[in-house]
């Protein structure tokens, strides 16, 4: 495992797909040991592209490979009461437990809070799941197109619409489940540092509808202040701006405070334009905002994007290309901080991957490794860690245990 | 008694302005941390002088809904920090902190005599964090940055849009990610001084904490050098999987169907029409590449009722199907009041205001908001004349020299 500011925190996983894995994610890549509990079919994000040379193994998905980084894997079948006991062993030694199920699945199993607090009364367990564990959508069922609608986010894309003709979206890739995964961390780190200075184990019931609508906090306030609702048509016009360049990429240019309008005006070579009486304040700019945006789509065509990025923001002003995965790989800001890091998986073999947006001065993490294979660390935590010998690792196959 | 907050004892000296740093605080004190903000008439918070949506200013700086929300729970001191002796205050602070949270411009701090060299002067395990837009080196490193950017560079926007629209920033949510990150990883270095007494010094590029987001979408140029598009709603595989308008002004139903048992569960809700039983649409693999076509049909059928009764019709058979709320349906949905998250919170100046609660439910330390966000300056007696032990004379010295101001 990697080496870092939370090495000796051990936390079980037992989640699919996006969110709980992203969340312990972040603990594994800052240095704990996270033992990842799939069930002998696999994670089904296994299952998703993109696929390493486009062969849909399971073992080379790229969501799995990203979200999974740092952590060691087993299988279990908690449908097995033997598999059951051996959930309880591996929960004993836990400082942290994040599960996925239903509501009421892991109750059922004989697996919930009120059960494994007597295991290990110093345990987290954070559970994370798409409304909660109470309520009257308790027990509904959506997939992260859902969550991400529920919480308001998708009301409002894409900013900047013409209309109401065509419908709301989403947030790009997996973004609302990661953005839940990471409020999950937060919560149960606040809960990591309470215990360490005298407090006990405890429960989280973590909503990723709630979590999204966390950082919709200002539009949702914002409906009491407009006296109307944010829309993909109204809201946020004046402040995001989308121009095109010359050579078809996109630059964002943002008008709000006033230096930034100034900057980029001057940028522009068009100086006399903050002077102009329809543009000198944000009001202004806001009322005229359709011949702003004429006026700031003919110069942005003048350039090509990076010229254009470089030329506002030598003004102090912000700016940025839109960038594609391709582009972000090859900037020069990632290239120079080393955001990529590589890292070596037994079949995927050295890839470059994302890593942490942070960097710590006294812990840097290091020593990465890949994703787990389906099963990998089996004979490692179930012989070496909870003492099973390997002829019980080959009962528990035969047995569909593991 | 046994203490119920999370993170009773631990101080913030926060620094940060606008949104991304001071919902990082934000969190913390949800968490029972103490938060001193510190901040300047000099060197106004722009979310305490208008409205970035109207345009419109608010009084006095201590009117702002949209600050509000950003600074619950939170202290504030003023300080001009351009002064020597301002700085010098501020120190004294951040000696009896824990924590230190600033996202100015990389070398703004140090400019100012409190870059992290300083600070381990008067406080060597102090953990400080800065949060810029593109992180403290690199060549973009003085580079201007606010939400929309992020979501730019980051790789987001490109990601987000119709498939035959233009990429999308979508609003100031970027800035909201990147604080709750930020929250994450100072957490971290706190358990981690917990454990060692050590401190340290933290550098967030907020272009990357949004990229981190999208990991596995980046990886997809890493591994097979293409990258991927935007897409609207659709997913690599599920249909039907988008939004469909029903009833009323502007109301849309989230359908997303992965199985065949959750596809044979929508037709029987929907009376199984002939058209459900085409070839077209009889497998996973068919309905995905028929995708268009099945949305025209289901769009057709959602149109007859609102979006609540198709989200009670399909839910209760089974099928993932939720509206596309707006923020006046979430004030008011059955599911967000028994869960609570809404609260009130009464403000000297603007009276009774709306807000969020904390998106953890914790069962030992539970997450609260204890009151509204502070007036300019309002803490100064107390962190002045208390935490720092200076006298009223001193204070009024300051206040008149506009050093605490």
């Amino acid at each position: 495992m990697a080496d870092g500011p939370l090495s000796g925190v051990k936390l079980v996983e037992y989640c699919s797909f996006v969110a709980g894995p992203y969340c312990t994610k972040l603990f594994a890549d800052l240095g704990a040991e996270v033992i990842k509990v799939e069930t002998p079919a696999g994670d089904p994000a296994r299952k998703r592209g993109a696929f390493l040379g486009d062969h849909p193994d399971p073992e080379l998905a790229g969501l799995f490979l990203y979200l999974n980084t740092n952590k060691l894997g087993i299988t279990l079948n908690l449908d097995s009461a033997t598999g059951r006991d051996i959930f309880k062993k591996l929960i004993a030694d836990a400082d942290i437990l994040v599960e996925d199920r239903a509501p009421g699945e892991m109750a059922k199993l004989g697996l919930g809070w009120d059960v494994l607090k007597q295991i290990n009364p110093a345990l987290i367990m954070a559970s994370i799941t798409p409304f909660g564990q109470d309520g009257p959508y308790r027990d509904y069922k959506a997939y992260y197109l859902n969550t991400y609608h529920a919480s308001g986010g998708g009301y409002v894309l894409p900013a900047a619409s013409p209309n109401a003709e065509r419908e709301p979206i989403k947030g790009g890739g997996f973004v609302g489940e990661c953005d839940a995964g990471v409020s999950a961390s937060v919560g149960i780190m606040g809960a990591l540092y309470w215990r360490t200075a005298g407090g006990t184990g405890q429960y989280l019931d973590i909503s990723k509808q709630e979590a999204q609508m966390a950082l919709e906090r200002v539009n949702i306030a914002r409906y009491y202040e407009l006296g109307k609702n944010p829309t993909r048509y109204e809201i946020n016009r004046v402040r995001d701006t989308l121009l095109r360049c010359r050579d078809g990429g996109y630059v964002m240019v943002v008008l709000h405070p006033e230096k930034q309008w100034t900057g980029l005006a001057e940028a522009l070579g068009n100086p006399e334009w903050i002077k102009e009486e329809k543009f000198c304040t944000q009001k202004a700019r806001e009322a005229n905002f359709n011949d702003l945006r004429i006026r700031l789509r003919e110069e942005s065509l003048k350039y090509d994007t990076q010229e254009l990025f470089h030329r506002v923001q030598s003004q102090g002003t912000a700016c940025a290309p839109v960038c594609s995965a391709e582009q972000v790989f090859h900037s020069p800001q990632a290239q120079a901080r080393g955001f990529y890091v590589e890292i070596d998986h037994p079949l995927a073999g050295k890839l470059m991957y994302p890593g942490l947006p942070y960097q710590l001065s006294k812990t840097a993490p290091r020593d990465n490794h890949g994703a787990p294979l389906l099963g990998q660390h089996n004979e490692e935590i179930y012989c070496n860690r909870l003492g099973y010998t390997k002829l019980d690792l080959v009962k528990f196959r035969e047995a569909g245990v593991i | 008694m046994l203490n119920r907050n999370a993170l009773k004892g631990v101080r913030v000296a926060d620094f940060s302005w606008v949104w991304a740093g001071p919902l990082a605080t934000l969190l913390l004190s949800f968490l029972g941390a103490e938060i001193i903000k510190i901040e300047s008439r000099k060197r106004i918070d722009q979310t305490r002088h208008g409205s970035i949506t109207t345009g419109d200013s608010f009084k006095d700086f201590n009117a702002s809904p949209i600050f509000n929300n950003a600074n619950l729970n939170k202290k504030s001191v003023t300080l001009d920090l351009s002064r020597p002796e301002g700085a010098d205050l501020a120190k004294k602070i951040i000696a009896a902190s824990n924590l230190v949270v600033e996202n100015m411009r990389p070398g703004v701090m140090d400019k100012l005599g409190l870059g992290y060299p300083d600070l381990v002067k008067v406080k060597p395990d102090i953990i400080m964090l800065s949060a810029s837009g593109f992180g403290s080196s690199g060549p973009y490193r003085e580079y201007a940055g606010y939400a929309p950017i992020f979501a730019a560079f980051g790789g987001l926007a490109h990601l987000t849009g119709y498939e035959d629209g233009e990429p999308n920033t979508m609003s100031g949510v970027m800035d909201l990610r990147v604080g709750t990150a930020s929250a994450f990883v100072l957490l971290a270095a706190l358990v981690h001084h917990q454990k060692t007494g050590e401190g340290q010094y933290i550098d967030l590029s907020s272009s990357e904490c949004v990229s981190a987001l999208i990991g596995s979408e980046l990886m997809q140029y890493t591994m097979n050098k293409t990258s991927p598009f935007r897409r609207g709603n659709q997913d690599s595989i599920m249909a039907p999987h988008n939004c469909y308008r029903c009833q009323g002004d502007d109301k849309w139903i989230s359908i997303a169907v992965a199985t065949d048992e959750e596809w044979r569960a929508l037709c029987g809700v929907m009376g199984n029409p002939a058209w459900s039983q085409d070839e077209r649409f009889a497998t996973v693999y068919n309905r995905w590449v028929n995708r268009c076509e099945l949305d025209k049909f289901i769009s057709a059928w959602t149109i007859n009722y609102t979006h609540y009764q198709v989200m009670t019709m399909l839910q209760n058979a089974g099928v993932a199907a939720m509206p596309s709320l707006s923020a006046e349906e979430i004030l008011s949905d059955p599911h967000v009041k028994a869960r609570d998250l809404i609260n009130q919170v009464d403000h000297p100046v603007m009276g009774k205001k709306v807000v969020i609660n904390p998106s953890w439910k914790l069962s030992e330390t539970p997450a609260k908001i204890r009151q509204a966000s502070p007036l300019l300056g309002e803490h100064n007696q107390e962190i002045f004349g208390g935490l720092l032990g200076m006298s009223r004379e001193e204070i009024k010295k300051l206040e008149d020299e506009q050093i605490i101001y």
